[in-house]
Formats: C-alpha cells, structure tokens, sequence
C-alpha cells in the first residue's frame, strides 16, 4: 500500500467532511445563529412572511382535512426584502460542488490503480477499495455532482419565495456535505461494523433535511423517516452481530471477525443456522434503508418531503449504498449456505416490492411520490437480479445502479423546479409544462423515458441484461422475471400516463432562463453516453461484477 | 470470582434486564417508563462488567462503565428533559391540567392484559429462534443469549403499539439494549471502534427524534403519533 492510496481511500469520505466543517465555521462565523432548542419562534421574528404562511397553515389545519406542505408553497412570497436577496450572488453555494468532484477523482484513481491489483487497503482494513468500491464511487460522485450543482438554482428560487434563510442554507449545505462523508464511508469500508456505523450516521443526517421546511407533512415524514429506517437498520445491526458470534466461533480473531474478505475466505467455516439468522435479519435490516418491503412505507414520504437536490441523492445514491451493503452480504452468504437461500428471499422480497410500487403507482396523484414508487421499482429490479446472481445479472444490476441514479437525479430535480414554478406538487393541477417551459419539460420527460428503460438511455441496456440473465436461469427464475417483467410493463403504463398528462396541454409560455438546468442535461448525456458504450468503464463493471460472484 | 458465582449474578442481571423491558409495557406514566428504561442501562452495564470481570479484560470493563453512563444516565436525562419541557408547558399554558396527558400513555394500540401475554409470547418465541446460537457454544453467557433477542421483540412491541412520541423512543431504545446485550452475551460485545460508532450514532438518533418530537407537537399540538396521518395512498 502507497501513501497515494491511502490518499485516495481516505479523501472521498474526510473531504466532504471537511467541507462540512468549513460551512459550519464560516456559517457561524458570519450568520447569527438561533441558540437552544426551540428555534421556531427566534426565526419566525426574523422572517415575518413565513410567520404568516405558518398562520395560514395552522388556520387551515383547523379547517380542512389535509392542509399539504404546498399549502405554504402556493401562498405569495414575501415583498421587499426578499427581491433584493434572491439577486444577491451566493459563491458559497458552489463551494459544495469540491466534494463531488474529489469523489469523482479519487474513484477515477482508484478504478485506475486497483485494475490490476484486485484491492486495496488502508488503517488495518478500515477502509478498503476493490472494483465495486470504484464503481459505487463513480456513481455516488455523479449523481452528488448532479445534486450540488442544481442545489444553487434550487436555494436562489427557495430564497425568492422567502421559504429559505441564511441560517436554514447553511444547515442544507452542512448536512447534505455530511450526508456525502457518510454515504462514501460506507462504500470505502472493509468491515462490516463501520459499514453500519456510516449507513446509520446517513439516516440521522439526513432526518432535519427531509423535516427542513417544518410543515405538518414534513415533519411527519421526518418523525417516520427516522423511527422506520432507525429501527430497521437495528435489525441490520443484530444480524451483524449474529455474524460476528459465528465468526468468533469459526476462530477468526476480534480485530478480523467483521472484516468483509476475511469472511468471504473463510465462510465455509461459519455455522450454517446461526448464519442463516444473521443474514435474513441483515437482509431486511439494510432491505429497510434500499426501500425493500416490509419496511418501506418511510420512503415515498421522505422522497417527496424532502428538497428536491436532497431527493435526488437519497434516491440515486442512498439506496444504493444501502443495497451495494446487501450485495456484500449476500456474497457470504452464498458462500456459507450455497446460492438457494438468499436466491428465494432476494427474489420474494423483490417481487413483493415491485406489486405493490406497480400498485401504488396506478393510483399516484402527486409527482414526487410518483418518482418514490419508481425507485421502489427500479430497487426491486435489481434485487431480482442480485436473486439471478450470474455474473450478467450482476453486471447489469450493477450497470441498473448508475443508470437509476443518474436519471432519477435528474427527474427530482426537475421535478423541484416544478414544484418551484407551479406551486403544487399534484399531478393533475400541472399541464402544458412543455408549452410553459419547454426546456424544464423536455428535461423532465427525458428523465422519464429514461427510468422507463427506453433507448439510448443505460436502464434499456441493464433492464435487457436482467430479463436475458433471468431467463437463462433455470425455471424457477424464469417464472418470476416473467412475472417481474409484467408488473414492470403495469408500471411503465402508469409512469407515461401520469407524465404525459403533466407534459402536454396548452400553457402560457414563460421565457424561462434554461441555462441553470446545465447539469441535468449533464446527467441525462451520461446516462444515454452509458447506455451507448460503457467505454472505459466496461472493464471496471466487469470486474466489479467478480467481486459480487459466488465463490 | 468463582465460576457459580459468576453464573448466578450473570443470570440475575439478565433476569432484570428483561423484567424491566416487560414492566415498560406495564407502566402508562412516560415517566416511570423512563425510571424503567434508566434501570435497564444499569443491569445492560453490569453483564458487561460481569463478563469483564470473568475473562479479566480491563477493556471490557471500561466499555462497560461508558454503557452505564450513555445508557443509565445521558439517554434517560435527554428524554426527561423533552418530557419536562412539554408538561411544564402544557401546565403553563392550560392552569395545570393538560401536562398530565402529555405525560401519559393515555390508550396503547394493545391493552395492558394483552400487552403482558405477547410479550411471554415473544419470549418464547426469542427462546425457540435462539436455539442454533446457544447450541453452537453453550457457555453461561450464551445460554442467557434469548434475554438479548426477548429485550429485541419487546422493544419493537413497544414500537408499533405505543402512540406517545416519547414511548416510540423508549421503545427503540429498549430494541437497541436489546442487541448491545446480544452482542456482549454472545460474544463479549463488538471490537471497540464498532461500539463507539454505534453508541453515537444512538446518541444522535435520540437527540435527533427529541428535536423532532418538539416539532411534531409544533405542528401537531400534541405527541401523539396518530395523529400523524396526513401522508398516504
């Protein structure tokens, strides 16, 4: 191991981190914050609009049945003082684009450096990079890059409508900065410890993100956000102890006994019962975390509560860093009890999934829940292909990560420009959004079409490599991709019905600025540029498929 | 310390560890459930420094006075202090009646009678699934294993029924002793760096769910969480 390894083991997840403290240090430093626990009152005297629109809300919550979070976002944004800020030049908010940047380095590095040297270490195993590390990298600084770089538009339209303060943007940039050093850590480490440690530290980050805006709505979602994914991921942790008991048992020494290669080596020597508790515990612990049923129900609230740069990342990445800890797991797995038992709980807990996110998208009204239950789908797909588990499946799934997060960022945060524009976050209230504003429009309906799996996009390329993997597998697993492919097709249905109806109608058009949604443009060019020939990349996918496959 | 001795405490200490968690359902005031909770640390924090003791490893030991002071002591005064705030605002605001319903369990999901007859339920159900773990090394420590997987079910018992924000709390805490005994009873607790990355993190969960319990009666007026209800298909 290189000191220059070691480097780049250690910057994706401490520069975040460290950009996080620069924001904390400067924010404090030149915005007074509001001290002690009950800060609503201090910052309702500071912003005298949002006092109003919380009036409007708790007035309407007496009244009516359903007072939404649009409630707030539809009312008139504040006069005078809010004009002069949204003009204002904000350079602290590209400062956050460093840390995707040096993650997208440092994978670049590391995909280069470890090609052929199978993986490296650092700090006793703590951290670690093998093919898969690269490529979750890779994906995690794309879609961070995507986010961050919408986020200035996003908090210039939030700060005009009087709904964002200094001190609300200083805690977005530092959390989601944390959010960053968090999701890195888990991808970056070796043991299986620190892996929950860091995937934990991400709910706890992200819980005031999705509550930001302290509607009724969202601080419900936040309150389930934490309470489900808290509890869930214990569940993780417990089976990761069970693991530890069976590796300590099988004589692997304490400072090993949770390192991932060391129980890859020595599986075969783990108890099979105790084995089979752990991972099934495991499974649906981190299956909680991916948006796996049964405990999903945190995720349509939280995707569509939280603002959308947010939404893009826990959609695009955290569940697949969630589910990236599954795939490590199942690696053991199948090597201590052979491939049959995760096979049937992968590919149950995946079709179970994906009938009801079909199902509850026939009947989605709301935008942003629409894109939550397509990520349910997209998850379950590529637990189907971690069940099949060839090594074409694996590439595909693999492929279908970095495909999904890419598009998926990009519909969020379209969609939060929507939001933004119209006020409404109801299906049936937004139409003639391409005639209003085309480029916002196209943007968002290429996104679709890219989640729905159509050429050039990538999804087409791993959504065919899955269904060819599937039906290669034997009869078992030809059934359930048939069935699979059918929910996905009842999907697809729902999925353009619902954004044609947004898309098309007559609309007033607004001469809409398109030159800040450069970097959805971005990420849809590197989704379709992925789909076309994954170029440099093809050997990095390869062998980031042999590390998932069963020894 | 002899080895019979060292069975007998081992096994006293885990018999309140899980008495206090069945009590928990027992109880309605928020805080005698908070007492209850505190008590669990306490004997959390002896089986540690009972297996410290008898494999003579200082490390054990000191992990176990920081789990007493988290568990017995940090995490208890976070709750009560979010549980004083709302009473005394509550008896501020309303001529000192309304604390008393901030403060109570007023209706769980479950009754009282049934509550205790699930939670014998799920502790033989902890003991039937603790079977292959206790037979892959049958020592004193792992014998009393299913206390840590009973402590687990109750805890997510106590999760789902309870409809105070500050129960659900306490509930996953008692979910979260739960596995900190697992981990010690079944194989001396994690490596240290693993321990403090969870202890923290719980820490952080609990001051997170705290600000948010604030928030929820902010938006809310009240902590209880079916009321939160508004976000649905």
């Amino acid at each position: 191991m290189t000191a220059a390894t070691a480097l780049f083991l250690t910057a994706p997840a401490a520069v975040p981190l460290a950009v996080a403290a620069g924001y904390a240090l400067t924010g404090s430093v030149r915005h007074e914050l509001p001290r002690g626990l009950p800060t609503v009152r201090r910052a309702q005297d500071r912003r005298p609009q949002r006092a109003e629109k919380a009036a409007v809300v708790t007035a309407q919550g007496a009244t009516s049945v359903s007072p939404r979070g649009e409630v707030a976002d539809a009312s008139p944004p504040g006069k005078s003082a809010v004009a002069s800020s949204a003009r204002a030049r904000h350079p602290s908010d590209w400062a956050a684009l460093a840390s995707p940047t040096v993650i997208l380095t440092c994978a670049a590095l590391l995909a280069a450096d470890r090609v052929d040297s199978g993986s490296v270490s650092a700090y006793s195993g703590l951290l670690r990079a093998d093919a898969l590390t690269a490529w979750m990298l890779l994906v995690v600084g794309a879609v961070a890059f995507i986010a961050c770089a919408s986020a200035p538009a996003h908090l210039a339209a939030e700060r005009a409508a009087g709904s964002a303060t200094a001190w609300t943007v200083w805690r977005y940039h530092m959390l989601v900065q944390t959010f960053l050093g968090a999701m890195c850590l888990a991808v970056v480490t070796g043991n299986l410890g620190v892996l929950w440690v860091a995937i934990e530290a991400t709910t706890v980050v992200t819980a005031f993100l999705v509550g930001h805006r302290r509607t009724r709505t969202s601080v419900e979602a936040a309150w389930k956000y934490v309470v489900l994914c808290s509890a869930g991921i214990a569940l993780a942790f417990l089976g990761t102890v069970l693991l530890y008991y069976a590796a300590r048992q099988a004589g692997i020494s304490e400072a090993w006994a949770l390192d991932w290669p060391t129980l890859v080596a020595r599986a075969d020597r783990l108890d099979p019962a105790v084995t089979r508790l752990g991972i099934s515990l495991v499974i649906l612990g981190y299956g909680a975390k991916a948006g796996l049923v049964p405990l999903h129900a945190w995720l349509p609230d939280a995707h569509s509560q939280a603002p959308a740069p947010v939404s893009a990342l826990m959609s695009g990445v955290l569940l697949a860093v969630a589910f990236a800890a599954i795939l490590r797991y199942r690696v053991i797995a199948d090597a201590a009890l052979g491939p049959d038992f995760t096979r049937v709980l992968l590919a149950g807990i995946a079709l179970l999934t994906l009938t009801l996110a079909a199902g509850l998208l026939l009947a989605q009204r709301d935008y942003k829940r629409m894109l939550a239950y397509s990520s349910m789908e997209h998850m379950s797909l590529i637990a189907l292909a971690a069940a099949i588990g060839s090594p074409l499946a694996l590439s595909a799934a693999l492929l279908h990560i970095a495909g999904h997060g890419l598009a998926k960022a990009t519909a969020f945060c379209a969609s939060g420009r929507i939001l933004q524009l119209r006020g409404t976050s109801k299906i049936g209230r937004v139409r003639g959004l391409l005639a209003q504003s085309p480029w916002l429009g196209a943007l968002f309906g290429l996104a679709v079409v890219a989640l729905l799996g159509f050429p050039p996009f990538s999804l087409f390329a791993s959504e065919l490599g899955i269904a060819r993997a599937g039906f290669a597998a034997g009869a078992g697993l030809s059934w359930v991709t048939a069935a699979a492919l059918l929910l996905v097709l009842i999907a697809f249905a729902a999925l353009a019905t619902r954004t044609a109806r947004m898309l098309l109608g007559p609309g007033e058009p607004s001469g809409e600025s398109p030159s800040a949604l450069w970097p959805l443009v971005l990420g849809l060019m590197a989704c379709a540029a992925l789909g076309i020939a994954t170029g440099p990349l093809g050997d990095l996918l390869t062998q980031a498929a042999a590390v998932l496959e069963r020894p | 310390m002899s080895e019979g001795l060292f069975t007998q405490l081992l096994n006293l200490a885990c018999g309140a560890f899980l008495l206090a968690a069945v009590v928990v359902l027992w109880r309605r005031e928020l805080a005698a459930i908070v007492r209850l909770f505190a008590l669990q640390g306490v004997a959390l924090a002896a089986i540690a420094l009972l297996l410290g003791l008898h494999e003579n490893r200082w490390g054990l030991i000191v992990v176990a006075v920081g789990i007493g002071a988290l568990r017995a002591g940090l995490l208890p005064y976070l709750i009560r202090r979010a549980l004083k705030a709302f009473v005394a605002e509550r008896d501020g605001g309303l001529g000192g009646h309304g604390g008393s319903e901030e403060a109570r369990e007023t209706q769980p999901l479950v009754n009282v009678a049934a509550s205790l007859l699930t939670a014998a339920a799920l502790t033989l159900l902890a003991y039937a699934v603790a079977r292959p773990l206790v037979e892959l090394d049958p020592t004193p420590a792992t014998r009393a294993l299913p206390v840590g997987l009973a402590v687990v079910l109750i805890g997510f018992f106590v999760l789902v029924t309870r409809r105070r924000a500050l129960a659900q709390v306490v509930g996953f805490l008692l979910l979260d002793n739960g596995i900190t005994a697992t981990a010690f009873l079944a194989a001396s607790g994690v490596p240290l760096i693993v321990e403090l990355g969870v202890s923290f993190d719980v820490l952080l969960a609990v001051l997170v769910l705290q600000v948010l319990t604030v928030r929820v009666r902010e938006a809310f007026g009240t902590t209880d969480i079916d009321d939160l209800r508004e976000l649905h298909d």
